[in-house]
């Protein structure tokens, strides 16, 4: 509620955003260390260097500490049912491709409940940045597995170990038809963190984010090995996709140049079990929006309405009679 | 705003009908003269792919532009592709033809056209056609090569004979050999041509009718349809004692003929809604068809989402976005909406939901007919989630409720549910002709900036209505929350706030409430019993408290648009009534079994609705046998109540 008229017009002035614009007057309730932090700072300063317009910005969440997200946001927010951003998202942006549509949301809730949204999301390709805050176990109701679980993880409806191997979150996008970005990132590296949101918002079409999140509640430890050993992470470059900084490039040196266009070796790196890919595994900027696929050749005015409507109440119209030819006795 | 008047145009039977509805004019053979009738009931009944629905359809619609009052009920089998010469195969067509306007399809069929016996039976044998009624058969199978076949032929019409229907066994796929070579494609147009002339139908309107049916189609097609109508006709006239005539009423304005599907589509693109998400299911997908077809010539979008969930999420993020949206859907699809209703409940986001009900539960009867959706309509969701439900009752209805369903959404931010259900669905009947108003459609949206100050959900103490912003608005923006949540649209769990907005949702159902005007009653103002209906029964019930008044019972009936909420002034009509019945496509224990009593009896759905809030002992009858109610039953099941009286 903080854009008022005169701001704006104030801004105009400025030509100028701050990364305060960007913040609502609620502060975050995630827990202390928790990588949700970092994914919304490296949103907002997105917001901040592409000088978003606030009111034209719609981020849509399902439920889950991860969806809280867009109440931390100043700008339309859209926090609405476990499992249902996507579609949520869908038809906010079909009839309004004016506005900027992120998604948040949660292993739970996109691979679980939400699973058969995100595999029709991904075929839709509606432009839209999707980033998946995935941290491997149900936050919100306090520690219960999920899809993306590791095999053997106690959890509370898991408590002698999770019987079933992960599902991969990275493949199952790429093998979808229709899918134009995929890309992972890790909360511990903010600057690649930021590069990659940057690039999947720059993506025309559904762009895909799986980030390796954090949550030091329930998976403390978790991915430890790969926040103090950068050798157990990948860093996909290309002149069409990261360029890294030398500050990061001294540090991650394992490194690999990835044709974004090259979807064997995406998958190839999808599946990598022993390293973290981090960078964009996939981007096809040729594939059509559905958005698009569906834009109207006209604008439904009310003269249009009045044609159409005439046009099929002709096809079934009695008119009435002249003569009385009604009943025709022979 | 008055949201109950738009569609309530009904227009009365002209005049009352007498008990047989035939007049008998003269017997003398050739030439014969027609026997004049008030009306008329037919049906068509093949194997499923015969055509019998598209010659049913046809005859209702010839007789229809020649001015006589048609109701048009599909008989559809409940598979796609039954087994042949099976009793549960039956695919047709009920018309109703009248001289007069009809409002549903009547009690027994008078004159039945079968192809062949088993699916004639399915008709005999539930009841549909009238003692001592006219049959015409297809007799191909009484020299079927296969000998159980020809046996099973003649054992039927010995049955048929014996139980005092009068029997024609026409040789109808002989007669169309003559002018086809294959006469299983065109027999239907043969039939057609008999209908034409035993019911001196005019012949040009009838070939005019084939032509627009066969639009698509090439000439040579058109030509040899024309050829086996004009054939039937003069078959009939050459070879049967039959001549019917049901005279038709001059109408003055345009009609248009449709049936229920149609109309409500017609009315979501009237409506001036943009998107229409959905996932298919009958009896409610040839809605999404038709529109499908027709939406994008308005520029709009039909969306076919990955599941029921999906589509009510879908439509809801379009209407947060400003383009309010419809979802269309059946009883199953509703169930699976639930949770995305109550969101936009919560969030006040303006929706249209139409369920076009089916048998259920469960899958049910995907084809029939039923009412059982009413309370998971009003109630399905968990939580206090008030919204707007209101039934449509006739075709014309369909059209004008979604135009009001949508109005109401967008005025009070709240999701609103039209019911409607099977026998609507496809049936047809003429309608005046609508005229496009542009008042029907929604203003632009409003992408101005919010006032300094204003808040997203800043509820007006007297209404608790408050402003929506919609995204685009500069200042407006805020997260909308399915959680509980304060002016701000901040979550917020404090015992206050989570009972004001409480209050103020509960409060909008009040505020739209009283725009209601109270339904008129159908006969006197008093009297001894009181039917109450809503939604697709409408007609048949007016016209049992017709056939009862005739008899001189003093009954009367009120036929309900608004379920939820009610309009003012019910409960007074209900106290000025000795008895008041509901009469449902529902069902309800019925006390004259043993096992029930009034400790354990289940009401029909109006019913129980009806009891909890006038607190008058409502009675209730109804019916699940998957069909729409005809008159008849309901005379029935009215006439005891009135003995006791
Ligand atoms: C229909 C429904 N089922 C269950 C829940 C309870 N629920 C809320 S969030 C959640 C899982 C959250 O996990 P995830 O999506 O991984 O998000 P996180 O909290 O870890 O960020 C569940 C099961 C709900 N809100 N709605
Ligand atoms: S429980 Fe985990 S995911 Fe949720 S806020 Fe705490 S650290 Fe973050």
């Amino acid at each position: 509620m903080t854009a008022t008229m005169t701001q704006c017009l104030l801004r105009l002035v400025e030509e100028d955003y701050k990364l305060s614009d960007y913040q609502s007057e609620i502060a975050p309730r995630w827990c202390a260390g928790c990588g949700d932090i970092g994914i919304l700072t490296a949103i907002q300063r997105l917001c901040r260097d592409e000088q978003i317009m606030p009111e034209k910005t719609v981020f849509v969440s399902g439920i889950g500490c991860s969806s809280r997200l867009p109440h931390y946001m100043n700008a339309y927010g859209f926090h609405g049912l476990h499992g249902r951003a996507l579609p949520v998202a869908e038809g906010v942006k079909l009839r309004r491709p004016d506005l900027d549509v992120f998604v948040t949301t949660g292993d739970g809730d996109c691979c679980s409940i939400g699973a058969a949204h995100w595999l029709h999301a991904i075929r839709y390709n509606m432009n839209m940045t999707v980033l998946l805050h995935d941290n491997q176990v149900y936050g919100l109701t306090k520690m219960q597995a999920s899809p993306t679980s590791p095999r053997d993880l106690k959890t509370n409806t898991t408590p002698y170990g999770a019987y079933l191997n992960p599902l991969n979150p990275l493949t199952v996008t790429l093998g979808v038809t229709n899918v134009s970005f995929v890309a992972q990132a890790v909360d511990w590296i903010p600057d690649l963190l930021y590069d990659i949101i940057a690039q999947a918002h720059r993506h025309r079409g559904l762009s895909f984010v799986r980030v390796l999140q954090r949550c030091p509640e329930f998976m403390n430890h978790r991915f430890d090995e790969a926040v103090h050993d950068p050798s157990k992470t990948r860093i996909l470059t290309h002149s069409d996709g990261l360029r890294l900084k030398p500050e990061i490039s001294r540090i991650y040196r394992n490194q690999e140049t990835h044709d974004p266009l090259d979807m064997p070796r995406a998958l190839a790196i999808a599946a990598l079990s022993d390293e973290i890919p981090v960078g964009v595994l996939y981007r096809d900027p040729s594939v059509p929006c559905y958005e698009e696929l569906r834009e109207a050749e006209r604008p439904n005015t009310p003269d249009l309405i009045r044609t159409v409507l005439d046009e099929e109440f002709d096809k079934v119209t009695i008119w009435p009679q002249v003569e009385d030819a009604s009943t025709g006795v022979e | 705003m008055s949201m109950s008047s738009q569609a309530s145009k009904k227009s009365k039977p002209a005049k009352q009908r007498p008990g047989n509805g035939e007049t008998r004019l003269s017997e003398a053979p050739k030439p014969r003269p027609a026997l004049l009738l008030d009306e008329h009931i037919v049906e068509i009944v093949s194997d499923s792919g015969e055509g019998a629905q598209r010659c049913g359809q046809s005859f209702g619609a010839i007789a229809a532009r020649l001015g006589n009052g048609i109701w048009t009920v599909e008989i559809i089998p409940a598979e796609i592709r039954p087994p042949p010469r099976s009793i549960a195969g039956a695919s047709g067509n009920r018309v109703r033809l009248a001289s007069y306007r009809v409002t549903n399809g009547g009690d027994e069929a008078d004159v039945v056209v079968a192809f062949n016996e088993q699916v004639l039976l399915s008709r005999v044998r539930t009841g549909e056609i009238k003692p001592g009624g006219i049959i015409l058969l297809e007799n191909m199978w009484q020299n079927d090569r296969d000998e159980t076949i020809a046996a099973g032929y003649m054992k039927v019409c010995e049955e048929i004979r014996a139980a005092g229907y009068r029997l024609y066994e026409i040789p109808m796929e002989a007669e169309c050999m003559k002018y086809v070579p294959d006469p299983r494609r065109g027999k239907n147009m043969f039939a057609l041509g008999m209908l034409c002339g035993i019911y001196s139908l005019d012949a040009e309107i009838a070939r005019a009718q084939v032509r627009f049916v066969f639009a698509k189609k090439d000439q040579k097609i058109i030509d040899a349809n024309i050829e086996l109508l004009d054939a039937g006709r003069a078959w009939a006239l050459e070879n049967l004692d039959l001549k019917f005539a049901v005279p038709a009423s001059k109408t003055s304005e345009p009609q248009v003929v449709m049936n229920g599907n149609a109309a409500l589509a017609l009315g979501v693109v009237a409506s001036g809604m943009e998107v229409c998400a959905m996932y298919p299911i009958t009896p409610a997908t040839s809605a999404s068809h038709y529109l499908s077809e027709i939406f994008e010539k308005v520029g709009c979008v039909v969306h076919q989402a990955e599941d029921e969930i999906s589509a009510c999420a879908f439509a809801i993020g379009a209407s947060y976005a400003g383009k309010c949206a419809v979802t269309i859907t059946s009883g199953p699809g509703l169930s699976l909406k639930q949770e995305a209703i109550g969101l936009a409940v919560m969030g006040e986001i303006p929706l249209v939901v139409v369920n076009v009900q089916r048998g259920g539960p469960s899958t049910g009867q995907p084809t029939k007919a039923e009412q059982g959706d009413l309370l998971a309509a009003c109630f399905g969701g968990h939580g206090d989630a008030p919204k707007v439900v209101l039934a449509v009752s006739s075709i014309e209805d369909c059209f004008y409720s979604i135009i009001t369903a949508r109005k109401i959404a967008e005025t009070f931010n709240m999701v609103v549910i039209v019911l409607s259900d099977a026998s609507l669905a496809t049936a047809q009947q003429p309608f005046p002709r609508p005229s496009f108003n542009e008042g029907w459609l929604a203003p632009p949206i409003d992408q101005s900036a919010v006032p300094e100050n204003a808040l997203p959900y800043d509820w007006d103490s007297r209404t608790g209505i408050a402003p929506r912003f919609i995204p685009g608005q500069p200042g407006g923006m805020h997260c909308l929350t399915g959680l509980a949540h304060d002016r701000l649209s901040h979550v917020a769990y404090g015992p206050e706030i989570n009972e004001e907005g409480i209050r103020q949702r509960s409060h909008k159902l009040a505020t739209f409430q009283k725009t209601l005007k109270t339904p008129k009653v159908f006969g006197d103002k008093d009297g001894d019993l009181l039917l109450v209906g809503w939604g697709s029964t409408c007609g048949a019930i007016e016209e049992a408290v017709e056939t009862l008044r005739a008899r001189g019972h003093r009954v009367s009936s009120i036929h309900l648009k608004f379920l939820q909420p009610m309009a003012s002034g019910i409960g007074d009509i209900l106290q000025r009534f000795d008895k008041v019945m509901t009469i449902e496509n529902n069902w309800c224990d019925s006390l004259d079994e043993d096992l029930i009593n009034e400790e354990n009896r289940r009401y029909s759905n109006l019913a129980l609705l009806l009891r909890a809030r006038y607190l008058v002992d409502v009675d209730c009858w109804g019916e699940v046998r998957g069909q729409p109610l005809k008159p008849g039953a309901i005379v029935k099941a009215a006439l005891p109540k009135l003995e006791k009286v």
